[in-house]
């Protein structure tokens, strides 16, 4: 070690010297950062606004709020969660796993909330279900999985093969295959998994499906999420019908879907936000699960995929996507 | 950039600078073109990751991950010298290989370790707060590796590494077997490699899969940027430069993160961060220009 390895990092501690700490302002800051973009998240992202407004929040007013995405990097996420903690907000609303884990590592004090997670308990942010004692509480995206299995039998009565295309390297969606083993035989089904790596990956992997399966169920798996219509254009080419189950993807092209909307749960969450501005700790809020399930039926889109949906599915969707 | 943000960038960065020295050694020193690094970074993360959360000792758990590391080099180069596979797609096959193996090591896609004693917390004194420690901690793992890298590399063995870079050829026909050479310099690259994977999930409170997406990008960065501030030919200004280079860039991603007050949304942190890097490769060049001006 010389005197010239010595200088730049002198200079580099000088200018840390140099940074302003953090301002104290009258408005409320709300820092919320996503691991990466893609509708369901960013509808999460425009839900929370929501929530916060309808508890009389207003972003510009008597709020001020950031957002950064890692942009997928795991080392850009570990810098969000630091350059958050030292802009002091009042809130950290931290938006799928791996974001999550980046902020609650970092900080056992700033208020962390997190969202569209599946398994909180399982990623470590929160010990259990219950009220956390700790800095970290949020919402679920967990979804039951015995209505949706309803559900695609209802869209394809006749369903022997369920077909999956997800990234193996995804926590959520591991569970969702996990249990789905499980599961479907019980109720007469088998499961023929295809596994997507990357975005890239999704068209081939659902292309490997064809000739073995009946219908095409995905879970809010990132990738498939990020790239639903390549999988929308296999389904309409070889004539199988795609079950998702966020209600987004159904007006990208999925016949059905009976899940949690996103903005639903982004609402849920700026709720929770508004309830911890008001002086409520995080530790004393329970993690929560989406209430509402949804469905959106899209008919136009089965014919394409080759099948007709019946009369009484339609009339019970909330939605219909024309 | 709030005091967290620096010491943030700099602790990263640090932790990249090991990744960067790494890719030196396997770019620069032996002139083998390794993508390897995509893929032992999460391999050492992943086997730390699950060995701390399995119980054993943070120390035994990081020695492992850099073990680990150093042997996927092992197989990169063994496919390239022993298979004769050419060395780009050597290291690309066993970077998509260890993705399925990282899922493998781990069980899943993500193992946490955010309540769990790490190195970081085990030795961090009472009087200190983490995020000064972690950073001054990483500096002098950093440090020793760097003294270590310029010792090495001046004996005997580290010679024959350098020559079976320059010129495979005269180095054969001075009797260096160059094979287990490229084996060596492979193995040491991909196991600071995996050092760094092991302490960056102990700084990150856990081991992701898509941990090492694009780990070889800011390696290559970090070196690109390190030479091009501190150009010089003797080793040990260069491992300098390298580790100077990888701070430098996690320091423009933290520049980056901020720039949303000249109407800049999260969506252009990539692009704000390519501009930054660019800016930092070109003003060497305009000072020389410059410099060249003013003698005419």
């Amino acid at each position: 070690m010389n005197k010239l390895t010595l200088a730049p990092l002198g200079a580099l501690l000088l200018a840390a010297a140099a940074i302003a700490p953090a301002h104290a302002a009258d408005q409320k800051l709300v820092a919320v950062t996503a691991i990466v973009r893609h509708p369901a998240l960013d509808a999460v992202r425009d839900g929370i606004q929501d929530g916060l407004k309808a508890d009389g929040y207003v972003v510009g007013k008597n709020l001020k709020w950031e957002y950064q995405d890692a942009q997928g990097n795991p080392g850009i996420a570990a810098q969000i969660a630091r350059k958050f903690i030292g802009d002091q907000p009042s809130v950290i609303v931290a938006i799928a796993t791996p974001s999550a884990q980046a902020v609650v590592a970092a900080s056992k004090t700033v208020p962390v909330v997190f969202s569209a997670v599946t398994d909180p308990v399982a990623a470590k942010l929160v010990p259990s279900w219950d009220a956390s004692k700790t800095n970290v509480t949020g919402v679920s995206d967990l979804l039951p999985l015995e209505p949706q299995m309803d559900l695609l039998k209802k869209v394809v009565p006749n369903a022997k093969r369920v077909g999956m295309v997800y990234d193996p390297g995804e926590t959520n969606s591991t569970v969702v295959v996990k249990a789905l083993r499980e599961m479907l035989p019980k109720m007469g089904m088998t499961l023929v998994t295809a596994a997507a790596p990357r975005t890239v990956d999704v068209s081939s992997a659902a292309r490997s499906l064809v000739g073995k399966v009946d219908v095409i169920y995905t879970n809010t798996d990132n990738n498939v999420v990020s790239a639903y219509e390549a999988l929308v254009k296999v389904g309409e080419e070889a004539k199988i019908p795609l079950v998702a189950s966020d209600t987004d993807s159904v007006k990208r092209g999925a016949v059905a879907a009976l899940g949690i909307n996103y903005h639903d749960l982004g609402e849920q969450t700026g709720h929770m936000v508004a309830r911890i501005l008001k002086g409520e700790k995080p530790g004393d809020i329970k993690p929560e699960v989406s209430t509402k399930m949804r469905l959106f039926v899209n008919p136009g889109a089965a014919k394409k995929q080759g099948i007709t949906l019946s009369d009484a599915l339609i009339k019970s969707a909330n939605q219909v996507v024309e | 950039m709030n005091l967290f943000s620096f010491f943030g960038a700099l602790e990263i960065g640090l932790i990249y600078s090991l990744v960067a020295l790494g890719v030196f050694i396997s770019f620069r020193l032996l002139r083998f073109p390794d993508l390897t690094v995509d893929g032992s970074f999460a391999t050492g993360g992943a086997v730390c990751a699950v060995m701390i959360a399995g119980g054993h000792s943070p120390l035994a758990s990081t020695i492992a991950a850099t073990l680990v590391g150093a042997f996927t080099g092992l197989v990169t180069g063994w496919l390239n010298v022993k298979l004769k596979i050419m060395d780009l797609l050597a290291s690309i096959l066993v970077m998509i290989a260890l993705y399925s193996v990282n899922l493998r090591i781990m069980g899943g896609p993500n193992v946490p370790i955010i309540n769990t004693p790490t190195l970081f917390t085990q030795l961090q004194p009472a009087a200190m707060t983490d995020y000064v420690f972690r950073p001054l901690m990483l500096l002098g793992v950093v440090i020793l590796a760097k003294l270590i890298m310029d010792w090495f590399f001046l004996t005997e063995k580290g010679l024959a590494i350098r020559a079976t870079g320059t010129n495979a050829r005269m180095a054969r026909s001075q009797g260096v077997n160059t094979g287990r050479m490229i084996l060596l310099g492979m193995a040491i690259s991909n196991g600071l490699v995996g050092l760094a994977g092991a302490l960056f999930v102990q700084s990150q409170g856990g081991s992701d899969v898509s941990m090492g997406i694009g780990t070889i990008v800011i390696g290559l960065a970090a070196v690109i940027v390190g030479e091009n501030i501190l150009p010089s030919r003797r080793l040990t200004m260069s491992t300098l430069a390298v580790i100077l280079g990888a701070i430098i860039y996690r320091l423009f991603i933290a520049l980056a993160l901020d720039s949303n007050f000249i109407g800049l949304q999260a969506q252009d942190l990539n692009l704000v961060t390519a501009v930054l890097v660019t800016v930092a490769l070109i003003i060497p060049q305009l000072k020389r220009r410059l410099a060249r001006k003013s003698r005419d």
